[in-house]
């Protein structure tokens, strides 16, 4: 299951010893509590998070000619985690391509066709392999736009983030290395439907888009997804939970970490989901900061520089007479993510970490 | 560049639908033998390299007045290949230009006055003043323009040849790159994929002997050229100062690139014989090295075979290299006029609002121009 140039993948059986690897584990924990993601299940009701996503790609792929998939393994495979399981079949070779395990040529490949008038939806195999096709992303794509007037309508799916010993090269969530490079958009649904609204609209908007998709909601989030056309705007946060006493503002994972320990806390507490972390949604942050007066930011990434910091700084500049108590961040510390199960905890926020804060901010 | 009615009635007509439907009619040289070159695209040619030449020099002396922001890029002695190369394209086909290629600009449509003005940081510069110097490509012209990560292109260029294979359209990619690109990891997932997907494109490397300081010998152990037959395709080594030599080798790519052929690695050598930039007194190379490529001047080549073998006189030549002098000095005053951007726009177009094709390029060879130009 692992990808990218920095490993090998041995040849022949993929049943061999050899062949599997931890990614393969919260895999199989996965499916015992919720049904495999299938083109069967794909076409609206109540879907997995993946499902949802292979269903909004689904959707797209149906009404755009021009749009594309173009990753290792993702055709006759169906991608490492079957995103696009069923996809080759339905849509052929021509639209599903089988990349080579080289993610610059991924990326910069996608950079032409979309200058052409392609529409490609890049996978990374997971969304750490993003380094190895960085400087097409950075470089080329965000850039190309503002030097010379050329859109590049393309998205990167990008299957981020830990709690499944993934590793330190199987578990990061790089979105703020995409923050610091104008040009690209950046999307973190949190919820299966905002995942199909988010990607039909990431995939019809003209600029390059990191799509994060967390690879700990893909099996354990499931929920109602509208049928058929579905979009969510790019850049509007979603209040996921209403609450007058703290605002969590979070995105991704830490969203239903907020929400889980909110119920168990029973306090007053709004969640605000952010959905989009470029553009960013000022105005939401802003006025739940406001209606609160106290803020807890959380995710799961590293703490410096990071989307929370980004919050933080916003919040202090423009709401700080409205704060009744310090801006507080729940996040990873600096740290790369470990492999062993107490060490990746120790590092990764936790739900009682997440009520500890809650409850510290509240009793300020 | 109008066409001529004999050519015409040798040439053959070929059909090729395009992504949005429409139908070109493409005339095309007759290939039966010899380049199809006609006697106006001999003075084409010229025209063209002179003009790459004179630009650049004007260039060169407007850094060295300060008017020029940064440093200061040039691809004296390789004028042949970029136009050369260029000149085999058609409208609706796609070019990645990089930083010794002005010429290819020009065969796209690019005039002067745009290319000196980027070069001083002008509105009227082919980027507005968001980039600098080479760093272009006209989107109307169906252009990407490069970035300073050099091999970075040859992965675009793919790109846009997956997107005509996709769409079945008979259109080619070409892209530059020197031969210190081939070191990096890029280029070989570049070469790797086109061949793979039998892409059509055309890649021209312009071995000019020199990555900044560093020399082939110390670039690569195996000749790059060597390495398109390891990714499934032909690679071609050309002299990179005959003109007419890069000419019959790109032609020859872009036709088996259009007939589903897949791509070809072009090898052009040819020697920089300028500093990497106008800062680099080029102490590195070998006094003698520069004697021998002075005397495979590609213009003074040029010149002198139109003379000796296709019946120019020394006039002609003459007042093509005095009317492109007299072009670019109108074009340097044009550049020199053009305002300095409005800081407010700095900020401005980092993201699009929606996406538009590309336009095609002027494509001069004999009877390929841009449609409107032909329906003109």
């Amino acid at each position: 299951m692992s990808g990218g140039v920095a490993e090998a993948r041995p040849d022949g059986d993929p049943a061999a010893p050899g062949r599997g690897s931890s990614m393969e584990e919260p895999e199989a924990k996965a499916e015992g509590k919720v049904s495999e993601a299938g083109a069967e299940e794909a076409a609206g009701g109540v879907l997995t998070y993946l499902a949802a996503i292979s269903d909004g790609l689904r959707e797209e792929m149906r009404r755009d000619p021009s749009v594309i998939c173009f990753g290792e393994d993702i055709g006759a495979f169906g991608g490492a985690f079957k995103v696009t399981d069923g996809f080759a079949e339905e849509f052929g070779a021509s639209r599903v391509i089988d990349a080579p395990l080289a993610e610059n040529a991924i990326i910069g490949a996608a950079v032409g066709a979309a200058a052409e008038g392609l529409r490609p939806v890049c996978e990374m195999q997971f969304a750490d392999f993003i380094a190895c096709g960085f400087d097409q992303l950075v470089n080329v794509a965000a850039k190309l736009h503002y030097r010379q007037g050329v859109a590049v309508p393309m998205v990167v799916r990008l299957p981020s983030g830990g709690g499944f010993s993934g590793g330190p090269f199987h578990s990061q969530n790089p979105e703020a290395w995409f923050l610091q490079a104008p040009g690209l958009k950046v999307v973190a649904p949190a919820f299966a439907d905002d995942a199909k609204g988010l990607l039909a609209s990431a995939i019809r908007d003209p600029n390059p888009v990191c799509f994060l998709e967390h690879k700990g909601l893909y099996r354990n989030v499931k929920g109602e997804v509208p049928e058929g056309e579905h979009t969510v705007p790019l850049g509007e946060a979603r209040v996921a939970r209403e609450g007058g006493e703290l605002t969590v503002i979070a995105y991704g994972s830490a969203v239903h970490l907020a929400l889980e320990a909110t119920q168990q806390l029973g306090e007053d507490v709004e969640v605000l989901d952010l959905r989009s972390l470029c553009p960013l949604d000022t105005e939401a942050i802003l006025g739940s900061a406001r209606k609160t007066g106290k803020v807890l930011v959380a995710h799961e990434a590293t703490r410096s520089c990071g989307v929370g910091a980004e919050v933080a700084a916003l919040v202090t500049e423009q709401a700080f007479e409205d704060l009744d108590a310090p801006l507080r961040r729940l996040t990873a510390p600096d740290v790369p993510i470990p492999f062993s199960p107490p060490l990746e905890q120790a590092v990764l926020p936790q739900l009682d970490d997440m009520k500890e804060a809650i409850d510290e901010l509240l009793r300020y | 560049m109008k066409r001529s009615d004999g050519a015409v009635a040798s040439a053959q007509v070929r059909e090729r639908k395009r992504g949005n439907g429409a139908v070109h009619d493409l005339p095309r040289p007759n290939d039966a033998g010899g380049t199809g070159l006609l006697r106006e695209d001999r003075a084409n040619l010229l025209r063209f390299m002179a003009m790459m030449r004179a630009a650049e020099e004007r260039g060169l002396t407007l850094y060295r007045q300060g008017k020029v922001p940064g440093s200061f890029y040039d691809g004296c002695g390789q004028e042949a290949i970029s136009v050369g190369a260029a000149y085999a394209l058609a409208p609706e086909d796609r070019m990645c230009i990089l930083h010794r290629d002005l010429g290819a600009h020009f065969v796209r449509g690019v005039t002067p006055d745009r290319y000196l003005a980027n070069y001083m940081g002008r509105s009227g510069g082919v980027t507005g003043g968001k980039d600098g110097n080479v760093h272009f490509g006209d989107r109307e012209l169906g252009c990407i323009g490069m970035v300073s990560m050099l091999p970075d292109m040859a992965l675009v260029a793919a790109g846009m040849a997956m997107a005509f294979k996709a769409r079945g359209e008979r259109r080619v990619a070409m892209t530059f790159f020197g031969e210190g690109s081939t070191a990096n990891g890029q280029w070989h997932e570049a070469m790797n994929l086109a061949g793979v997907h039998r892409l059509p494109a055309v890649f021209v490397l312009e071995n000019n002997q020199f990555a900044y300081s560093t020399p082939n010998h110390l670039e690569f152990a195996v000749d790059p050229i060597e390495r398109a037959r390891s990714y499934g395709f032909p690679g071609v080594n050309v002299d990179g100062n005959d003109v007419e030599s890069v000419f019959e080798a790109a032609r020859k790519a872009v036709d088996r690139a259009r007939e589903g052929g897949g791509p070809t690695l072009i090898e052009a050598q040819t020697m920089r014989m300028h500093g990497h930039g106008a800062h680099d007194d080029m102490s590195y190379v070998p006094p003698e090295m520069f004697e021998e490529w002075s005397a495979r001047d590609p213009i003074d080549r040029y010149e002198e075979r139109l003379q000796a073998e296709h019946g120019f006189t020394a006039e002609e030549v003459a007042s093509i290299r005095d009317e492109v002098k007299t072009y670019v000095d109108e074009c340097a005053k044009k550049a020199l006029d053009s305002p300095m951007p409005d800081p407010g726009e700095a900020t401005e177009g980092v993201f699009a609002d929606e996406w538009r094709p590309l336009g095609d390029g002027q494509a001069p060879w004999s009877r390929w121009s841009a449609p409107e130009r032909r329906a003109a």
